[in-house]
């Protein structure tokens, strides 16, 4: 048999294909039919076709090489960037851009986490905001118009319900606008149930630590890691970013408001049109409410009042 | 003379353009080395780094290595079955194919024409037209096996035959899509499936391209340009069947702690395992080879390359399931430290064995000796140095990012943002790029002593070289 085999090319070749299928059996092609590989969230819905035009621009450009997508269920990761990736939240994706390499960091709940305004300014120059970051500009892309046709075609492929009206919107949108609204949807199947408003603190109540100054030096650690990207060095603003948190303009409007609100924007973010403290919110920030316990907005805050001496 | 009219000037030509695309390929490995410490050295768009990395991996595992491996299958095929190519018009076919396919690759990938799935990242009309050459390659290959004069088939042919059909299979699965345009697809599985079929692809691109074709060179080209026979028989038999059993398993450990079901990583992490058994199957049967007679370090300049080649398969094969084990896994995936280990492969094993094979059949081939052992020696050590450089300070980088994106203060927080953990690797990303281009250079010095044994031997010999021409 031994010397058999290895003079018989046709068998030899026959019986090597066997052995290399048992493992691509099981192992890949027998999971496609267990319903554990097509599992999908409820709040999962399919790309409109602006995030998907957004999406291939992400992999034209080869995005998923330096930032991945997917939060491993360890404690530090978790952390950093939110709930560990779930098998229901990819369904949509062909294919899954999940990347193999942190040049840059996780990108699985970057949906919603910073206003539109953000992204655009950090794609144009990311060194704006982290002076050694090693990432391209891609300010290139404002002046790439989309492919209505084009992504109309995708959608039907792929299934994707869309509308004539949705196509057509699309007509002078940059591949910058589209890859906004995809960073803007990833992840967010999942983070829409994690950061519902809580709001758990009343305009008027005290804040326990004020004028702590441990509890300052704490507010401007977290101060540095959540809130500097967009409200600047020291709370002084960027402008045509997000207003100054130093000074008594507050949504727009003179006039000192309390700790208490201060509390519930930074938990609840600004969605447009809400109405706080007599002011009525224009949107752009992000609620911060997951990301930091009370204790810590709490010390947020004091630090903020810290700035307006 | 026993000459079977090989078609030697197919197995030329492979050579010369593989080591062309290989230039491109390198070159581009440097380029993005530099972007990753210096983002100012972007040319938007085509040569942005998320278009020139992919550049980088595809030229250099499809232009260089695959080129040379398609070469070198046939060169051996003729030698190892002791009858020409059966079908020479196709073999010189698979040559042109092969060079506009990767031209056309060059240029897409450049577009940002691309599938988004790693070393697959050719758009469909490309894989199409892979597809056609890998058969047109098969049939030739298998064709002159079926029609050999000798009749035991030597263990490289075991290894180019499993090549072969691992990369049929792989690819086509793997490249499944839904076309939209010319140069736009969609993977036709989403989620979990994409990414369970990418990385057992992936896995066994590599297992195939990078680890059985290129044993198949080893077990040929060790024994010849030594004249040491292969230590052991046996083991090459036990190590081929459980290795190319085994690597098909693996594909998930590139998931781990990922949404993929457990069961599946887990499997992967236990084949991958068992995989150091037949990886080192081979080792052990390289190293005994040249350790039967260690004056061959001294009196063959290829044995270096040889050995240090199989010392770094060994490395890499004992890396890579330590790897895969979950408490290490969690500590370097995502890393640097994974580039790392993929150029202590490339650069330490592929590479070595792939020159190695060169400067042997290009004498042959020419009828001459190389042009100078000095330079050879030169770019031996050069490209040891480099890749050494370039491991070493990945590995480090890489535990370093780990360490700093898992570190917490006393009160539990996370005690570095990002951007720190991007600034605190940048010195070892320079120190990687000093590294790449001393195996630049070192490999500048090989293409040099190719080039001059070339022109050194067509003066003499152009008119039994034209004879030859003629005849195949």
């Amino acid at each position: 048999m031994k010397r058999g085999i290895y003079s018989k090319p046709v068998l030899f070749a026959v019986v090597a294909a066997v052995v290399i299928l048992i493992g691509t059996i099981v192992v890949v092609f027998i999971p496609m039919l267990t319903p554990q590989m097509h599992v999908k969230l409820e709040n999962l819905k399919p790309y409109t076709a602006l995030q998907l035009a957004g999406r291939d621009v992400y992999m034209s450009e080869g995005c998923h090489y330096c930032h991945t997508q997917t939060v491993r269920p360890l404690k530090a990761e978790v952390m950093r960037y939110g709930e560990f990736s779930k098998a229901g939240e990819f369904a949509y994706d062909h294919p899954f851009l999940w990347g193999t390499k942190r040049t840059g960091p996780d990108l699985a709940r970057i949906g919603g986490k910073y206003p539109d305004a953000w992204h655009y300014a950090h794609l144009e120059n990311s060194r704006n905001f982290f002076p050694d970051s090693n990432m391209p500009s891609y300010a290139w892309l404002k002046n790439n118009r989309l492919n209505p046709a084009q992504i109309e075609r995708s959608m039907r492929a792929l299934g994707f319900p869309y509308t004539a009206e949705e196509i057509a919107a699309l007509d002078g949108k940059t591949q910058m606008d589209a890859l906004v609204a995809y960073l803007q949807v990833i992840g967010t199947a999942v983070t829409a149930r994690a950061i519902a408003p809580k709001i758990d603190v009343a305009p008027e109540d005290k804040n326990p630590f004020a004028g702590d100054p441990k509890f300052i030096a704490k507010g401007k650690t977290l101060y540095d890691v959540h809130c500097l990207m967009c409200h600047g060095v020291d709370g002084k603003g960027v402008a045509g970013l997000a207003p100054s948190v130093a000074d008594n303009i507050w949504l727009d409007k003179e006039g000192d408001v309390t700790d208490g609100v201060i509390y519930i924007i930074t938990a609840n973010g600004t969605t447009a049109g809400m109405e706080i403290a007599g002011r009525t919110a224009k949107g752009g920030m992000p609620p911060f409410g997951a990301a930091m316990s009370r204790q810590e907005i709490w010390a947020l805050v004091t630090y903020m009042r810290s700035l307006q001496k | 003379m026993n000459d079977y009219q090989y078609d030697n000037q197919t197995v030329k030509l492979f050579i010369f353009s593989s080591i062309v695309w290989g230039v491109i390929g390198i070159l581009a490995g440097v380029w993005v080395s530099i972007q990753m410490w210096n983002p100012a050295f972007q040319i938007p768009p085509y040569f942005t780094f998320g278009r020139l990395r992919v550049v980088h991996t595809n030229i250099l595992a499809f232009g260089l290595v695959l080129g040379t491996l398609m070469g070198m299958f046939y060169y051996i095929v003729m030698r190892l079955c002791k009858i020409p190519l059966i079908f020479p018009k196709l073999a010189r076919l698979t040559l042109y194919l092969f060079n506009i396919g990767i031209f056309l690759g060059l240029v897409t990938l450049l577009s940002g024409k691309t599938q988004a799935l790693e070393y697959a990242e050719f758009e469909w009309p490309i894989d199409i037209a892979v597809v056609i050459l890998w058969v047109i390659f098969a049939t030739v290959i298998f064709g002159t096996i079926i029609k050999r004069k000798e009749q035991q088939m030597y263990i490289s042919l075991w290894f180019m035959i499993a090549t072969i059909i691992v990369i049929a299979v792989i690819y086509v699965v793997n490249n499944l899509s839904i076309p939209v345009g010319l140069l736009k697809s969609y993977h036709l599985f989403a989620g979990l499936n994409s990414a369970n079929v990418q990385w057992w692809y992936g896995h066994n691109a590599v297992g195939a391209e990078l680890t059985m074709a290129v044993l198949a060179l080893f077990y040929y080209f060790l024994p010849k340009s030594t004249g040491l026979p292969i230590y052991s028989h046996r083991l090459s038999i036990v190590a081929f069947w459980s290795l190319v059993f085994a690597y098909m398993w693996t594909g998930a450990h590139h998931l781990i702690y990922s949404p993929i079901p457990d069961w599946i990583q887990t499997t992967a992490i236990a084949f991958t395992l068992f995989l150091i058994a037949p990886s080192w199957g081979s080792v052990v049967n390289g190293y005994y080879t040249i350790s039967s007679d260690w004056s061959k370090m001294r009196t063959n300049y290829l044995t270096k390359f040889f050995l240090l080649a199989i010392v770094f398969y060994g490395l890499q094969t004992l890396q890579g399931p330590i790897q895969g084990l979950r408490t290490v896994n969690q500590l370097i995936k995502y890393t640097d430290w994974v580039p790392g280990h993929v150029h202590m492969g490339v650069m330490g094993w592929d590479a070595l064995v792939l020159v190695a094979a060169i400067y042997y059949v290009i004498p042959k081939l020419y009828r001459t000796e190389i042009y100078s052992i000095k330079i050879a020696n030169t770019h031996f050590w050069l490209v040891v140095i480099g890749q050494l450089i370039f491991s070493i300070t990945m590995w480090v980088a890489g535990i370093q990012q780990g360490v700093m994106w898992q570190a917490t203060s006393p009160d539990g927080s996370l005690m570095y943002t990002f951007s720190e953990s991007v600034s605190a690797s940048i010195p070892f990303w320079k120190m990687r790029t000093l590294g790449g281009i001393i195996f630049t250079v070192g490999m500048l010095f090989f293409i040099y002593n190719i080039y001059m044994t070339v022109r050194k031997a067509k003066k003499p010999a152009t008119v039994s070289l034209e004879i030859q021409e003629v005849k195949a």
